[in-house]
């Protein structure tokens, strides 16, 4: 049958398409859909090492869940997700807009500060996390000298072996290390919101907090839906800093254990510990993708509802 | 064009050459892994040494970091590849790549030289389940306290025998703005050494044996009086040490401005490294009362195995057989300042046979030895709540009995 000229263009337009999305589907099936897919069937054998032992249905699940020895690990250190997911929200999150919010009135100096706020943001997670470390040292730490040098040592602490003060020291290196991020994106949604609405409200005499609260706040919905959604993610899979920062033990005595930590010291065991459990660790990864998943599609339809169209 | 030409044919030339050669030889090419980049050049020499023994083989030496090596290596066995010679670790962490099927048994007849080690380094490369060993040791480690002689001696003072004369030192140092001991604690694992090198004496080879046979658990009052003591001691750590992590008081004894460090014989040459001009010595963990047998606190690093899916078993034998002699011994120790635990070596450095000499009285490093095959691991359940009890948040009596219930939960003799 001879094809028509138009049934050509078609062909050509189709393949041209398969030819730029074969190459990404094939990457993104071998190196993410391959290994989720094969962490979840791992997650129902009994392994030694790495080699697979056999089928054990759920048993590893019920291990990581309810296990005299791995449950308590696990919980705690959830508990520790959920404090730096609340943590972060409220630091880096709510820092982020109102930082933006400085930028958008474009003080003296706007143009620079914009760059620097998003600079820790390109730096490497483990510069960063050394970085804090050092600071923090007791003994030589810039925090802890510049106490003592105001007369405050009641304040200077060992902060990253203090378990009081270990999870908040490692959600605040975490904030400064992401801030800009959410900054930018907050700038850009205020910058989208159209200037007569503000000015009008500035003309009904609204004050500052009014204006920020009733006007701003809702008008960046959107950015606040992404923003939101991406901690969410981030906090639960929270690895490095802590990795950096406190050893993989969740150190001092895992008061800073979270998921990730625990997820690594499994499968891939700790020197400490010895023990490599892969049907244990990908239990463990499966269940905290389900509860990603769910959560943070569950929270997205959440906060689109309550988005404004303008 | 021409020149192009020119080194077309070259490079034909080269490569007929060089494929010829290696026809000639008929050379076997082993690859041997290890987690020691720093030990690099010492294994490189090695391997020349070998070579001129053994010219028909070449042995390629590849390095990986040490916090991934085990993840690497056990992955690349469990896809059926691998290196004909890994470096292992030991205990536990051999049973995880031994257990499998991964690694050649040896015994006496394909490795006769087994026959130069003493029984406890075997046992560290031997699996529980079939009483085979895996692997030529290659060192041997103490827990103990290492110590600034010149700080000693500007400040009058020798190396305490009893705890009472530990604590009087320690004293007698601080009120001279001296930091007794360089050690911190928010490294979870540098616990387990301080205990290990601080201890021992106090616990006594006898609680070794008892808790093995199941006639003592870890609320013992030996352990939890050992621990108490521990808790005491504490206050002549680093300033903050609650928050000094492993490199800072590593640093702190480096730069001389701390007297002791409790920690392992290992720490020595990486101090001597950093600073040539230290004039280091090493005792043993102090005794409670004169009279009693000072120990030091030892384990086995790991070992040298061969894969058992390697197709040049002979070769790698030959390789590993050569790791197990007195010269291979004595070259490891001297030049990595390490203790070869083979028998007949010529040790050089002055404090690695003080170490040798102290080893003759020692006991396990008791967590590592024993209780690190299963979850939770004796290890981590001792770093964690000494870690805990030196922050004051437990007891001594709490510790003790928080570690116990850990490791009575897989450990039948103490679910009596």
């Amino acid at each position: 049958m001879p094809v028509s000229p138009k049934q050509a263009r078609t062909l050509k337009h189709r393949s041209w398409v398969a030819f730029l999305v074969i190459p990404s589907i094939v990457f993104m099936s071998l190196f993410v859909v391959y290994p989720i897919l094969s962490a979840f069937a791992y997650a129902f054998y009994d392994w030694q090492g790495l080699a697979r032992g056999e089928f054990v249905g759920l048993k590893n699940f019920r291990e990581v869940l309810f296990g005299a020895t791995m449950a308590p690990v696990v919980w705690n250190a959830f508990l520790h997700n959920v404090y730096a997911l609340i943590a972060l929200m409220i630091v880096q999150n709510g820092g982020g807009f109102f930082l933006a919010w400085l930028l958008y009135k474009e003080p003296f100096g706007f143009r620079f500060h914009r760059v620097a706020v998003f600079v820790p943001v390109v730096l490497s997670t483990i510069i960063v996390g050394f970085l804090w470390k050092l600071f923090l040292n007791p003994n030589f730490g810039v925090i802890n000298q510049a106490l003592y040098s105001l007369g405050l040592d009641a304040l200077a602490k060992p902060w990253l072996g203090d378990s009081s003060t270990a999870l908040g020291a490692l959600i605040l290196a975490n904030a400064w290390h992401f801030v800009g991020f959410p900054t930018l994106v907050y700038l850009a949604g205020m910058q989208r919101i159209p200037p007569e609405i503000i000015e009008a409200a500035r003309l009904d005499g609204t004050s500052e907090w009014q204006l920020l609260k009733n006007i701003v706040w809702p008008l960046v919905a959107p950015s606040t839906t992404i923003l939101f959604t991406l901690l969410f993610i981030g906090a639960f899979n929270w690895f490095e800093i802590p990795y950096v920062m406190v050893g993989l033990d969740g150190s001092p005595f895992g008061t800073t254990d979270v998921l990730g930590l625990v997820f690594y010291r499994t499968a891939f065991g700790n020197q400490s510990a010895s023990i490599q459990n892969f049907g244990l660790g990908s239990a463990l990864a499966t269940l905290l993708f389900l509860f990603i998943v769910v959560f943070a599609s569950m929270l997205t339809l959440w906060l689109r509802r309550r988005e404004i169209q303008f | 064009m021409k020149l192009t030409r020119r080194i077309l044919m070259a490079a034909a030339a080269g490569s007929v050459l060089l494929s010829g050669t290696a026809a000639m030889a008929q050379q076997t090419e082993l690859t041997f892994w290890s987690w020691r980049q720093e030990d690099r050049a010492f294994y490189q020499d090695v391997i020349k040494k070998f070579q001129a023994r053994e010219p028909g083989i070449s042995v390629k030496f590849e390095t990986y970091a040490p916090e991934n090596y085990q993840t690497i290596l056990s992955t690349a066995l469990a896809a059926g590849r691998g290196p004909d010679v890994i470096q292992v670790r030991a205990y536990g962490n051999l049973e995880t790549i031994a257990t499998p099927g991964y690694l050649l048994a040896l015994d006496k007849q394909n490795v006769p030289e087994l026959a130069n080690f003493p029984e406890a380094a075997l046992a560290a490369e031997t699996l529980r389940s079939d009483s085979k060993v895996y692997a030529v040791p290659f060192a041997m480690q103490a827990q103990l306290v290492v110590y600034n002689k010149k700080i000693f001696k500007d400040n009058g003072v020798n190396p305490p025998k009893t705890w009472d004369e530990m604590m009087a030192l320690a004293q007698a140092l601080k009120a001279k703005n001296v930091t007794p001991f360089a050690n911190g604690t928010a490294t979870a694992w540098q616990n387990e050494t301080i205990v290990g090198g601080l201890l021992s004496s106090m616990l006594g080879k006898s609680f070794e044996e008892e808790i093995v046979s199941g006639k003592a658990n870890f609320t013992d009052p030996r352990f939890v009086g050992a621990l108490a003591k521990l808790k005491d001691i504490s206050q002549y750590f680093s300033p903050n040490f609650t928050g000094v992590d492993y490199p800072s008081s590593q640093q702190l004894f480096v730069a001389g401005r701390a007297a002791m460090f409790a920690g392992g014989s290992y720490e020595v040459a990486n101090f001597k490294n950093q600073n040539p001009t230290l004039d280091l010595g090493v005792f043993p963990a102090p005794v409670l009362k004169a009279g009693d047998q000072a120990l030091i606190a030892t384990y086995y690093d790991g070992g040298y195995a061969v894969n058992a899916k390697t197709e040049k078993k002979d070769a790698a034998l030959k390789f590993v057989r050569f790791l197990a002699t007195p010269e291979y011994g004595t070259s490891f120790t001297n030049a990595l300042k390490n203790l070869s635990p083979i028998k007949g070596i010529k040790i050089e450095d002055p404090i690695t046979q003080e170490v040798a000499k102290l080893a003759e009285n020692a006991m396990s490093y008791l967590m590592l030895v024993r209780f690190r095959y299963q979850e939770p691991s004796g290890s981590v359940l001792l770093q964690s709540n000494v870690q805990k009890m030196l922050a004051g948040q437990q007891t001594p009596e709490q510790a003790a009995a928080e570690i116990n219930k850990g490791i009575a939960t897989y450990y039948k003799p103490f679910q009596k």
